[in-house]
């Protein structure tokens, strides 16, 4: 069971692929971001639990969902740490996670026929595991 | 036959933990000539030095091979060692099995190897070393000071008290520096002018001390003990002899648009000025680059008004040659440019400042007489926000690594003076971690929070905005409550990061004297010579070595002082004589060497040499001057001939170590 939980922490570092030993807590990070205000985990605070290895606190957080993407934390963070990328590891994780499959092909029918082929790839790869 | 004693150390564990000393002494005793081999706990010890003195007599030795640490450690040691029982110092060799060995290689046999291999390589080397003596120099009995800041101040008073001249190249048109815009110091609080300023007039009437103001050192020639230095000193347009500082001109002159560089930007100067009221020499400038009269050829109010008549709109820039034994870099700082740093909006409110001009806001003769009001407004603020580390502890390549050190110190001192004089002011002062170690120094910071009742939040401010109301809206986060806040405030001070002075890089290149990556001055050892540079006779004091407050600033600039005092106390000093010298019968006279040779030590000569064929000719070949070279080897490398070789690592000695390893 710790095997899996630190199997998934890593895999999450894997993902997010930024220094996050560098961090020092300044908050810089958060105090710009846009959306913070809504957030239950500040961009700080993402870092930092993923840093420590917390994963219950990382994935019952709601923030990778309000964040927009927008890369100010990462441009202005002071040691080249990207909470963006740590956002982002988080929403893949949730996407991927096995078992949580959204669309099957069972349901391939119930699909707009005008949809491209494109859009129908890139939605079993989201979300079909 | 050459006799040569092999000693190898142990440096107590250091090395024979990971070396196997006692296979290393069986393994050069095999070598022709080696007489004598031992290995020996410390070598540098009275017992290791006793070894060679007994080993040189009882076995004749004539060369000396010690396997020990690093030469930069111990080869002087070594040297007198050897001279004490009649060897010449420079038939000594080192290897160095300890940081090229012994420290760097965990497994014992691999070191082990490798010690016998850098053991061979010197044997082979001291075979063909020669007996040299070192030639003597003179020292110029006169130090050169380039910054006249506080660093420079003190370093040359030092120089001056202990009864040597010294000259002051200042490139403002006063002396004082950072110091100088300056309202308080911390951590006593005391107003900077009143400190500073009898240091200033000590200096300007020192009779020891000469100041060259408006002024910059163009080329640096010559070597320790002896350097050769050009200074311009710029075309003030004012006759400065006969100059009163009346100051009439200045008042006078109606070019009066330009923002004044000591003010930093926060008021304007007329085209001729004098930069603060306390200026040291209080003569004027001319900039001419603004003044009506050389634009336009118009205007010369100056020169109408001035009662002393010293207004000179022909002068030129004049440059000074001067020879100096020491020279002391204390070239200060700057502020690093906030350009990369938009979020503050440090560049579209004016009420966004630096710490350096809040100094510039609360002084009393500053550009509000001490008034602390809103630079957009003219009224007073309300609020007032603080956000230390800007631009320092950066490593994401927008800022500066370092921690500026200076910032926490005045973060907490430019909190109290507003709570002091203006306790309606609300200040909140925004920090990662709070670096205040020093005598009396955390006190000072637990001061403005306990008794000034100053707000330290644990956070970063992310964004300033204007807002509609006029003042700023500022975004932060508060991580020990996890908030993330937005509060209002009419201020906003940033502690933005220091950066060595512009054109110290420049600087250190005619010095010779090395820098970091950040271009601050590198000393010789970052512990034991804190205070000299690399380059022999180069001496470092002040924010140019690394950032540092007026307390450490003064106390390098003592330490740098009594180090030019120890040397220009020698009447001569040892030469290296390890200098380069021309096989003149290979020299085919092409000169790559002179062009090369950052001492200017090789010139023409046109002489009568044998040549290759045992023939007699007249013709041009390069000569050393030896007392100028400095063993660099730079012209060893360019000559195409390989006629240039230097004493002490010659040719035939490199390429007999180079044989013993391959
Ligand atoms: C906002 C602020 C507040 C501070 N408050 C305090 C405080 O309260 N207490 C404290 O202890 N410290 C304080 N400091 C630190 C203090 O300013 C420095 O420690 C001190 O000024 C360093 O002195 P310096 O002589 O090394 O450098 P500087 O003061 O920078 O002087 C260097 C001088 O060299 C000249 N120069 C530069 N390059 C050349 C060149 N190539 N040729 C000729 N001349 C040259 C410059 O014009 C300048 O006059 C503060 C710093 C700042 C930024
Ligand atoms: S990620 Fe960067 S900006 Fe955010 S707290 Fe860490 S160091 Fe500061
Ligand atoms: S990328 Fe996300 S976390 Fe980062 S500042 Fe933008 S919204 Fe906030």
């Amino acid at each position: 069971m710790v095997d899996k939980v630190q199997e998934q922490v890593e895999a999450l570092r894997r993902l997010a692929h930024t220094p996050l030993q560098d961090c020092i807590q300044c908050g810089r990070c958060s105090a710009g971001c846009p959306v913070a205000f809504k957030m239950d985990l500040l961009p700080h605070r993402v870092v930092w639990e993923l840093a420590q290895g917390n994963l219950e606190t990382l994935l019952k957080a709601t923030a990778p969902w309000q964040c927009v993407s927008c890369f100010a934390c990462q441009n202005r963070c002071p040691r080249g740490v990207s909470p963006a990328a740590v956002m982002e590891a988080l929403r893949l994780t949730a996407i991927r996670q096995q078992g949580a499959n959204k669309y099957d092909a069972a349901q391939l029918e119930h699909f707009d026929p005008e949809l491209p082929q494109q859009a129908l790839v890139a939605v079993f790869r989201k979300f079909n595991k | 036959m050459q006799k040569i004693g092999v000693f190898v150390c142990w440096c107590g564990s250091n090395i024979a933990t990971t070396v196997d000393v006692a296979q290393v002494v069986a393994a050069v005793k095999t070598i022709p000539n080696v007489a004598f081999a031992a290995d020996y706990k410390y070598m540098c010890s009275e017992g290791g030095q006793e070894l060679i003195h007994k080993a040189v007599q009882d076995y004749q030795l004539d060369r000396i091979v010690v396997c020990s640490c690093s030469p930069r450690m111990h080869e002087a040691t070594f040297r007198n060692c050897a001279e004490q029982v009649g060897i010449n110092p420079y038939l000594v060799e080192i290897a160095n099995i300890r940081e090229q060995c012994s420290w760097i290689i965990k497994d014992r046999a691999q070191a082990t190897a490798k010690a016998i291999q850098l053991a061979k390589a010197a044997i082979a080397k001291v075979r063909f070393n020669t007996p040299l003596t070192p030639g003597e120099s003179k020292v110029v009995k006169r130090a050169l000071v380039i910054g006249g800041g506080i660093a420079g101040i003190q370093a040359a008073l030092d120089i001056a008290e202990a009864g040597y001249k010294v000259d002051i190249v200042e490139r403002q048109p006063a002396i004082g520096g950072r110091m100088a815009q300056l309202d308080k110091t911390f951590p006593t609080l005391d107003c900077s002018a009143c400190i500073l300023t009898p240091k200033m007039m000590d200096a300007a009437n020192h009779p020891n001390i000469k100041l060259y103001t408006y002024s910059e050192v163009e080329a640096v020639s010559g070597f320790v003990g002896n350097f050769e230095v050009k200074i311009r000193q710029k075309a003030r347009s004012v006759d400065a002899k006969r100059c009163t500082g009346c100051g009439i001109c200045t008042e006078k002159c109606p070019s009066r648009k330009t923002s004044s560089e000591f003010e930093l930007g926060l008021k304007t100067r007329g085209a001729i000025y004098i930069p603060f009221s306390q200026a040291l020499p209080k003569v004027p400038v001319i900039d001419r680059e603004h003044c009506l009269k050389f634009q336009t050829g118009k205007c010369g109010i100056c020169s109408k008004v001035c009662p002393a008549e010293c207004i000179d709109y022909t002068q030129q820039d004049e440059i000074i040659t001067e020879h100096y034994g020491a020279i002391v870099a204390a070239t200060g700082f700057d502020l690093l440019p906030l350009d990369k740093f938009g979020e503050y909006g440090y560049q579209d409110s004016p009420d966004v400042i630096t710490s350096l001009e809040f100094e510039r806001l609360t002084n009393a003769t500053g550009p509000t007489e001490g008034h602390l009001v809103c630079p957009s407004t003219g009224k007073e603020p309300k609020s007032v926000i603080i956000v230390s580390c800007v631009g320092s502890r950066d490593t994401s390549g927008r800022g500066k690594t370092y921690c500026s050190k200076i910032c926490c110190m005045y973060n907490a001192k430019q909190a109290m003076y507003i709570r002091e004089k203006y306790p309606q002011i609300d200040v909140t002062v925004f920090y990662i971690d709070v670096r205040t170690p020093g005598k009396a120094f955390d006190e000072f910071y637990r001061r403005a929070v306990e008794e000034f009742n100053v707000h330290y939040i644990k956070g970063q401010v992310g964004k300033v905005l204007k807002d509609a109301r006029g003042g700023l809206t500022v975004f932060a986060s508060d991580l020990l409550s996890d908030k993330h806040l937005m509060l209002h405030a009419d201020m906003v001070i940033l502690a933005t990061a220091v950066k060595p002075a512009a054109g110290a890089r420049k600087l250190a290149t005619m010095l010779t004297a090395s820098m970091d990556n950040d271009d601050f001055f590198t000393e010789a050892h970052p512990k034991l010579r804190p205070v000299e540079s690399p380059t022999a006779g180069i001496f470092l004091a002040g924010m140019c070595q690394g950032p540092k407050d007026i307390p450490e600033t003064v106390s390098q600039a003592g330490a740098a002082a009594v180090k030019v005092v120890g040397l220009l106390a020698k009447d001569k000093l040892r030469t290296n004589p390890c200098v380069a010298h021309c096989q003149e019968n290979i020299c085919s006279g092409c000169l790559a060497c002179e062009k090369v040779c950052p001492y200017g030590a090789i010139t023409a000569e046109t002489k009568t040499v044998i040549n290759l064929a045992g023939v007699k000719e007249q013709r041009t070949v390069a000569v050393v001057n030896q007392t100028l070279c400095q063993g660099c080897g730079a012209c060893t490398v360019a000559c195409p001939a390989a006629a240039m070789d230097l004493k002490g690592f010659s040719n035939q000695e490199i390429l007999a170590e180079v044989d013993a390893l391959c």
